[in-house]
């Protein structure tokens, strides 16, 4: 399953260590961020998609506490 | 600005008139520069803190802040100041630069339609656009965007499409002409019949497109972070050598060796450099998006400025796919008269070579027909007031008893008779697109080495299209699998810095635009196969639009450069000068960092303005 999120983040190298930190957590196929569009692309298992998305969180907001993670809204 | 913006330069402005009084007060008591100190890095300092708690160590707060604390342990007060403070201007003005190029990116893309107006029982309602199904009849107003992909039942009017394709003549639509979603009534209302929904219809697909193409990064891109994450450690570990060096150097203090290593700190900030690549990508692929070409990402924008092969496919790229009359041998009467009398003759017929004999004709003479009758495979043979007229092929000619017609490589020819007397020839040829051989010109002055046409037509064919629009090779006779193989053997022969643009309409050739290094599908709006497959979409059919494209590209690739040079380069001579000890105040490296970062970003946003 292939999700889009509103990635809100303050610096172009925060965006790039949070999206390498991403691809590294287990059940992630893969995972885009981009700092100039605000969004990020989640890969990741059907079954463990929710569990995967925690846990994403969890990872962004260990590097950049002031990020942003959300679905998107009109 | 918004608030934040706000909130950061109003900090600015604080610190920098507390700094100014502290300047007159520093003499009596310079402890006071602590004050405008603490205004404007406590923000940096507890990030720097927190970071370091969780693991995170190598970033630019700390950087910043060590740099600073380091300043002041040394008794450099203003110089602390003065690092966070330019620290912050330079933080701000990446910032605004950044959301500038979002909201100008966002405005070229002005085409989502805010409502639809569903007809229901003859009432008209307003609804959003995601609800509207297949199959409801919506109206559109002037002025309205078409809300989803659809067909026109009833109404005519002329449509602005400038927002999609660049086209700045509009597009008139009656009755049965589809229409497509983000296209603007001018000046009449029409009445459509939904055929996709709005996620699948063309704006949504476009803006997802757009949106998506900043998560494809460049070379460059990738290279850059690649790079800071290794850069940091390695400034941060050098400086911490050079504030050890006097230990092994006679008669060297402390206070020099440990201000040359805070100006390494400081100097090493990998900002200007992360931050100016994406952004100037942003910016090519947003200034490509305004002229009617979307570009899938920044590594297909980086790709294309390398691209020295160029490939197209015949159909639709050099030759409109209709006929057209390319020339006439009249015989004892003017071409005029040969073209009406084989107008007459073919009025009753659909066949594409009657529907160009008689272009431009009207159906006037339809009227002048007493009874026609077709021959298979030789041509038509009509009774009318002026006579019996047989226009057809040499076949037909033969069997009137005329043996000797000309003929003419590359067309086919209609010969005309009436009563038995030959009248002439019409040739006529898939028409050549006018702009076809000024855009391979183009080409070649942006930088294209190599031009190739594959084509499932005859060898005589392909020639005189390929001679006629400056093609420089050919491969004809083609079937559809085997242009992929066509163009796997030009990958394979070619340098691997020579990339290959294949182009073509993007419906018949999919798998030929997947192959290629990029592959470019042009006049496809609407169509979901050629948007799926292709890295360029060139929305109005235009060809010219891939100069443009590899014009933007190489223009990109430039700033990209300069920027990594010039950011690189003042960085690394300071850091050399500074070791040396060849310039010894901490205001050259903060100078430095900002300078480049502004200039860096400047540079960059020249991209949104092309």
């Amino acid at each position: 399953m292939k999700k889009s999120y509103v990635f809100k983040i303050d610096c172009a190298n925060c965006a790039a260590k949070v999206e390498n930190a991403i691809r590294q957590i287990e059940g992630v196929i893969s995972a885009k961020a981009s700092f100039m569009a605000e969004k990020l692309v989640l890969e990741a298992e059907d079954d463990k998609f929710d569990a995967v998305f925690e846990e994403v969180i969890k990872t962004a907001k260990k590097i950049e506490p002031d990020c942003e993670i959300r679905a998107k809204g009109k | 600005m918004n608030k934040s913006q706000k909130q950061q330069l109003y900090k600015i402005i604080l610190t920098a008139v507390i700094f100014a009084v502290s300047v007159f007060l520093s003499e009596k008591f310079q402890y006071i520069y602590l004050l405008p100190y603490l205004v404007i890095s406590f923000h940096v300092l507890k990030k720097a803190g927190r970071n370091i708690l969780k693991g995170q160590v190598f970033d630019e707060n700390f950087l910043m802040a060590i740099a600073s604390l380091g300043a002041i342990a040394i008794g450099e007060y203003s110089e602390a100041v003065g690092v966070m403070l330019f620290y912050a201007v330079g933080e701000l003005f990446e910032d605004i630069a950044v959301h500038r190029s979002r909201g100008s990116i966002k405005g070229l893309m002005e085409i989502r339609p805010d409502t639809a107006n569903i007809e229901r029982d003859g009432q008209v309602i307003e609804v959003d656009p995601d609800e509207v199904s297949v199959g409801d009849i919506l109206v559109v107003k002037p002025g309205e965007k078409v809300p989803v992909d659809g067909t026109v039942i009833s109404g005519t009017t002329n449509l602005d499409t400038m927002a999609l394709t660049g086209e700045s003549v509009p597009r008139f639509v009656s009755e049965g002409d589809g229409v497509i979603s983000g296209f603007v009534a001018i000046d009449g209302l029409i009445k459509i019949r939904a055929e996709k929904e709005y996620d699948d219809s063309t704006v949504s697909k476009i803006l997802e497109l757009v949106e998506d193409s900043s998560l494809n990064k460049s070379k460059s891109e990738d290279f850059i972070t690649k790079f800071a994450r290794w850069y940091t450690p390695i400034v941060v570990c050098s400086a911490a050598i050079i504030a050890i060096m006097p230990l092994f150097l006679q008669g060297e203090s402390f206070a020099d060796w440990i201000k040359r290593a805070l100006m390494f700190l400081v100097v090493s900030c990998p900002c200007a450099l992360v931050v100016s690549i994406p952004l100037t990508y942003f910016g090519g692929i947003g200034g490509a998006s305004k002229r009617g070409i979307l570009i899938k990402g920044a590594n297909y924008l980086e790709a294309l400025s390398q691209a020295k092969i160029a490939v197209f496919d015949k159909t639709g790229t050099r030759t409109k796919g209709q006929f057209e009359i390319i020339k006439t041998v009249p015989e004892g009467c003017s071409e005029d008269e040969l073209v009406e009398l084989a107008a007459i003759a073919e009025s009753f017929s659909n066949h594409p070579m009657s529907l160009a004999i008689r272009k431009g004709r009207g159906n006037g003479q339809s009227g002048q027909i007493i009874s026609q009758e077709e021959i298979a495979g030789k041509g038509i043979i009509a009774e009318t007031a002026k006579g019996t007229i047989a226009a057809g092929n040499k076949k037909l000619m033969e069997d009137l008893g005329i043996n000797s017609v000309p003929g003419e490589k590359a067309a086919t020819a209609v010969y005309v008779a009436v009563d038995g007397a030959y009248k002439g020839a019409i040739f006529l040829a898939d028409a050549i697109k006018p702009n076809a051989k000024k855009a391979i010109s183009d080409l070649k002055s942006a930088g294209i080495e190599e031009t190739v046409m594959l084509t499932g037509d005859s060898d005589d064919v392909a020639q005189f299209v390929a001679e006629q629009t400056g093609i420089d090779d050919v491969r004809s006779r083609l079937l559809p699998q085997e242009k992929v193989s066509c163009l796997e053997e030009i990958l394979k022969k070619r340098p691997e810095d020579k990339k290959v643009v294949y182009t073509g309409d993007g419906i018949n050739d999919a798998p030929v635009i997947m192959r290629a290094d990029i592959g470019v599908a042009m006049g496809a709006l609407g169509s979901d196969a050629a948007l799926e497959a292709a890295d360029i979409v060139l929305m109005n059919d235009d060809i010219s639009g891939l100069a443009t494209a590899i014009s933007l590209s190489r223009k990109t690739r430039r700033i990209v450069t300069e920027n990594i040079v010039m950011a690189l380069g003042v960085k690394f001579g300071v850091l050399i000068l500074s070791a040396l000890g060849l310039i010894s105040s901490m205001w050259y490296a903060v100078f430095a960092d900002v300078g480049v970062l502004i200039l860096a970003v400047l540079n960059a946003i020249r991209m949104l303005k092309s």
